[in-house]
C-alpha cells in the first residue's frame, strides 16, 4: 500500500535555511545541506526548499544547494520559488532536483505548466497554490507569497492545471498558515475530490496530531510543515509514529 | 566499471550521484564501445515510451544494449525498466527492447489517484540477488504506466489498486526496477550496490 509522505520544507535565502517568524524578522537557522541530511534521518520521505531569495543574483545558489544535497540525500528533492522558464526547470532538474514547484509564474503563465510536464514529464511538475477563502467552501488563488487575489476560483484553477499536466499540487490555504491550529480541512478535502493528482497538505500544522488528522479527514496523499521540524518541536519521526498509532500507513 | 546509457532521458545524474556515494566506479556514456566493455550496465529514464525508445534508437543503442544483455548485468530503472519489455501503448503502441515477455499500459482504475507517486512497500514473489541483506522494502515510485507480465519474470510487485510489477527480470542477466533506487534511501542504495557486485 502507497504510504502517507511527511515532507519537511525548508525555506532558503542567499543558500542559508531561513524561517520568516514574522516578515521582517527573518532569521537564519542553518545550513541547508545539513538541515536536509539530518531530515533523511528522521525519514523524512522528500525535501522541499523554498528559495526565498528575492534578487536574481542569489538565484544561481539554490542550484549549489541541490547540487551538493543530491550528493548526500537519497530521497527525492524539490525546488521551489521564482521557477518562471522551462530553463529555470531544466536548470533545477539538471542541478538534481527531481521536482520543481511552480506557483506564481504558473497562474500568470500557465503554459509553463504544459511546457514543463511535455517537455520533462508530468512526475516533476509541481504546482504550488496560495488560497484564502471569500465565503465557506469557495476560495480563490492568490500570488506573490500571498499578496495579491487574482480573483480566480480555487477549483476551476486545480481542474485547469491537472488538465495542463501537473504531476501533483502542493496546496498551501493563507487562512490557517502560521496560526498553527491544524490544516485547512474544508479547502484540501474540496482539491483532493477535484482531482486524481496527488495533494500535498501545507499551512497549519502546529501540533502532532494534526498530520493524523489531515490524513483521516481527507484524501491528500502528503502533509508539509517548515518552521514546527525546523525549530524541533517535532521529529519527522514522531509524526510518523503518531500517524502509524492511529491507523495510518507510513513509510 | 558500471556503464549508466545517457541517451538524453532524465535522472542520469541521480544515479551516478548514488554509485559514487556507494564508491562504485561508474560513466555516464552513450558510446557503443564503452558498453561493450563495461561490467554491467544501468538503462535509466523519465518521460514518454515512443520519445525514449526514439532517442535510443538515435543514439544507435538499441542493437548494442540488446546484444550486451545477452552477456552481462543490465538493469533498467523506472522508464529503463518499461523499455525492457516488447511494447508499450503509452500513447500509441511502441515497440521496446524485447529483452523481458510482457507489455507497458496505463494504472487504470477510477479510483486511483494517477501518477502513483511515493513510497510503496515490495512484496516479494521470487528469489533475486537485488533482494539481498535488504533490512527496508519501502521505496520510491512515481510512474502512471505500469508493465504486464508472467509470473515467472515478475520478482517483486506492491499493491496499487492491483498488483503493480516493481522488480522485474529474465531470468539471467536483465533486470528491472519500476521505482527509483537512487531515491529510496537506504533501500534502493542496496539494491543498486547489490547490482553492481553482479
Amino acid at each position: 500500500m502507497l504510504a502517507k509522505r511527511i515532507i519537511p520544507c525548508l525555506d532558503v535565502r542567499d543558500g542559508k535555511v531561513v524561517k520568516g517568524v514574522n516578515f521582517e524578522g527573518i532569521k537564519e537557522v542553518g545550513d541547508p545541506v545539513e538541515c536536509a541530511a539530518e531530515y533523511d534521518r528522521q525519514g523524512a520521505d522528500e525535501i522541499v526548499f523554498y528559495d526565498i531569495t528575492a534578487s536574481h543574483e542569489g538565484r544561481g545558489v539554490i542550484l549549489d544547494v541541490v547540487r551538493e544535497t543530491a550528493k548526500k540525500v537519497f530521497v527525492p528533492l524539490t525546488v521551489g520559488g521564482g521557477i518562471a522558464t522551462v530553463d529555470d526547470i531544466r536548470d533545477t532538474l539538471r542541478a538534481g532536483a527531481d521536482k520543481v514547484s511552480v506557483n506564481s509564474q504558473a497562474v500568470k503563465n500557465p503554459q509553463l505548466i504544459k511546457d514543463g510536464a511535455d517537455i520533462f514529464g508530468s512526475q516533476c511538475i509541481c504546482v504550488g497554490i496560495d488560497a484564502k477563502a471569500i465565503s465557506p467552501n469557495k476560495w480563490t488563488v492568490y500570488i506573490n507569497g500571498g499578496r495579491i487575489d487574482m480573483g480566480i476560483d480555487l477549483i476551476d484553477w486545480v481542474k485547469k492545471i491537472e488538465q495542463l499536466g501537473a504531476g501533483e499540487i502542493c496546496l498551501n490555504s493563507i487562512d490557517t498558515d502560521g496560526v498553527r491550529g491544524g490544516f485547512d480541512i474544508p479547502m484540501l478535502k474540496a482539491v483532493v475530490d477535484a482531482v486524481k493528482i496527488p495533494v500535498i497538505a501545507s499551512g497549519g500544522a502546529g501540533k502532532l496530531g494534526d498530520f493524523a488528522d489531515a490524513f483521516i479527514k481527507t484524501d491528500c496523499s502528503a502533509a508539509l510543515a517548515a518552521s514546527l521540524f525546523h525549530f524541533r518541536e517535532l521529529t519527522v519521526g514522531q509524526v510518523k509514529d503518531d500517524c502509524r498509532s492511529k491507523g495510518i500507513n507510513v513509510r | 566499471m558500471t556503464a549508466i546509457v545517457d541517451y538524453g532521458a532524465g535522472n542520469i545524474f541521480s544515479v551516478k550521484n548514488a554509485l559514487d556515494h556507494l564508491g562504485i566506479e561508474s560513466k555516464l556514456t552513450s558510446e557503443v564501445s564503452e558498453l561493450e566493455a563495461a561490467d554491467r550496465i544501468i538503462l535509466p529514464g523519465v518521460g514518454a515510451f515512443p520519445a525514449a525508445m526514439e532517442m535510443l534508437r538515435k543514439s544507435g543503442l538499441v542493437d548494442t544494449i540488446k546484444a550486451q544483455a545477452k552477456v552481462k548485468p543490465l538493469l533498467g530503472i523506472c522508464l529503463g525498466m518499461q523499455l525492457l519489455f516488447d511494447r508499450s501503448y503509452e500513447f500509441e503502441e511502441c515497440e521496446g527492447l524485447g529483452l523481458i515477455g510482457g507489455h507497458v499500459d496505463r494504472i487504470d482504475d477510477p479510483g486511483l489517484v494517477i501518477p502513483h507517486m511515493g513510497w510503496n512497500k515490495l512484496v516479494y514473489n521470487h528469489s533475486c540477488p537485488l533482494f539481498d541483506g535488504l533490512d527496508e522494502s519501502y521505496v520510491y515510485f512515481v510512474h502512471s504506466y505500469k508493465a504486464f507480465t508472467d509470473d515467472s519474470s515478475l520478482y517483486a510487485y506492491c499493491e496499487y489498486g492491483s498488483r503493480v510489477a516493481a522488480v522485474v527480470g529474465d531470468g539471467k542477466f536483465v533486470y528491472g526496477c519500476q521505482f527509483h533506487p537512487e531515491k529510496s534511501g537506504s533501500a534502493g542504495l542496496k539494491m543498486l550496490s547489490n547490482f553492481c557486485a553482479l
